[in-house]
């Protein structure tokens, strides 16, 4: 549509995730607009992070080193694994402050429609870790939808040889919600998660 | 009319942006739609678990040039039995995966809809082989759309069978006389089994318990039919495949 390298930038930026043809070319329009210096530092940040960041050899977050600042805290109890699907749900995980052990992060989940199996995770080093380091403890904190619960099972389901405990994030109601705006499958769901008092 | 009314199956739901979503589905009365619903990815969101594959929904839409809009979702049945189970989410996935090939978008097809609805509800009955019922489910669906194909005579010249080619550019079953380069030699009990499978009713097709290489033969048959005349591949049959062998284990744990 365009010529030249106006064209070239709406094509790359139209193959981040999330960025549809239009976006890009507003995302492209407003980047030729900004001053020198500023897209300098964007290309420059994003030259840096792609050379920098690593993914810890243990966990597979991204990592600025061989290992992660998680993996690396002698405090963290090695016996407790939460796994992620994404970085950047360990990053949401971790601002909680609830798990006190480390994590381990897949890489995506199982979505037959996407063309992603068991095999595409990173579901052997799991499993190595935890019959290595003689883990206590798995808690599965995959996404709450068809992907992410069909993950949780089929790890679940190989982990059970291995005799350790294996947890599933709770799913329910969020806090601050309207009890009558649930749908059943959710309120179902806390029901089935509830708790003494 | 911008808005309007209907319950549809929810095939599938992509992410779009930061927090939204385009979900596809099938709808009763206008074939297929596909339709943006915003803020679903917040956990604050309105729609809950109402707009998650395999979910029977009926829904407030507002039409859009390219895009509808979800205004209203409300369940009508959930099939969280589907999900509860690796086997079960396999087959269903083949199911909306096969729908949503077939389905135009905003083009009736009350019969699609009809039998997308029937293979969940068998599947929701925990039946004893779910990758049946959903080899059972592609067969019904290949002969809705217009490619049923031949198990027993010859799809050219409809002499009588079992015949040892099959054939998915020539339609399915083919006799010696007939069959063309690409046949491939079956052994007839396959081509029996997956004929009966193919008029087997839903609810009864995870039952059948044929001998491995009999099944085995037959699926290569009915995958490889699939992907031929819907001119697509079929990315969930990856997982189908595995089914009903369980998953592969992990290497000997040295801890134990
Ligand atoms: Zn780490
Ligand atoms: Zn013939």
């Amino acid at each position: 549509m365009f010529e030249g390298p106006i064209q070239d930038l709406i094509d790359e930026l139209s193959r981040l995730p999330g960025i549809g043809p239009k976006s890009a070319q507003r995302l492209a329009f407003h980047l030729v607009k900004v001053p020198a210096d500023e897209a300098r530092r964007l290309a420059g940040a994003i030259v840096a992070a792609k050379e920098k960041v690593r993914f810890c050899r243990e966990c597979f977050a991204v990592s600025e080193g061989d290992l992660c600042r998680v993996c690396r805290d002698p405090g963290r109890d090695p016996s407790v694994i939460c796994v992620v699907e994404e970085s950047k749900d360990q990053a949401a995980v971790e601002k909680a402050g609830v798990v006190k052990g480390r994590y381990h992060v897949l890489g995506g989940a199982i979505s037959p429609l996407e063309g992603i199996g068991p095999d595409d995770l990173r579901v052997q080093e799991l499993l190595d870790r935890v019959a290595r380091d003689g883990v206590a403890e798995v808690i599965l904190a995959t996404n709450p939808n068809l992907e992410g619960n069909a993950t949780a099972m089929y790890v679940a389901g190989l982990l059970k040889p291995l005799r350790v405990r294996v947890t599933r994030l709770a799913s329910g109601l969020p806090v601050g919600g309207d009890l009558e705006y649930a749908d059943e499958v959710t309120l179902g769901q806390a029901l089935e998660g509830r708790r003494e008092m | 009319m911008p808005v309007y009314k209907e319950q549809g199956i929810v095939l599938r739901a992509v992410k779009l942006g930061e927090a939204d979503k385009i979900v596809t589905i099938l709808t009763q009365g206008s074939g297929k739609v596909r339709a943006v619903a915003k803020g679903i990815r917040r956990t604050r969101s309105r729609f809950g678990a109402r707009l998650e594959p395999f979910t029977h929904v009926s829904l407030l839409l507002y039409r859009g040039r390219s895009l509808d809009t979800v205004t209203q979702a409300e369940i009508v049945s959930p099939f969280t039995t589907v999900r509860a189970d690796l086997g079960l989410i396999a087959a269903g996935e083949t199911m909306v995966e096969a729908a949503d090939k077939v389905a135009e978008e905003h083009e009736r097809n009350v019969q699609l809809f009809l039998l997308l609805l029937g293979g969940l509800r068998s599947l929701e009955a925990r039946p004893a082989d779910p990758a049946a019922v959903a080899e059972c489910y592609l067969a019904k669906l290949l002969s809705l759309s217009g490619f049923h194909p031949s198990l027993g005579a010859c799809a050219v010249c409809g002499a009588a069978g079992p015949h040892a080619s099959f054939s998915a550019g020539q339609g399915g079953s083919v006799c010696d006389a007939c069959r063309g380069p690409e046949a491939g030699r079956v052994a007839p009990e396959a081509v029996a089994w997956l004929g009966g499978l193919a008029r087997a009713r839903l609810a009864e097709a995870g039952a059948m318990t044929p001998p491995f290489p009999v099944r085995r033969e037959a699926r290569a048959m009915l995958y490889g039919f699939v992907e031929y005349h819907l001119e697509r591949r079929m990315r969930s049959f990856a997982l189908l495949a595995r089914q009903p062998e369980s998953a592969p284990r992990p290497q000997p744990a040295a801890a134990l």
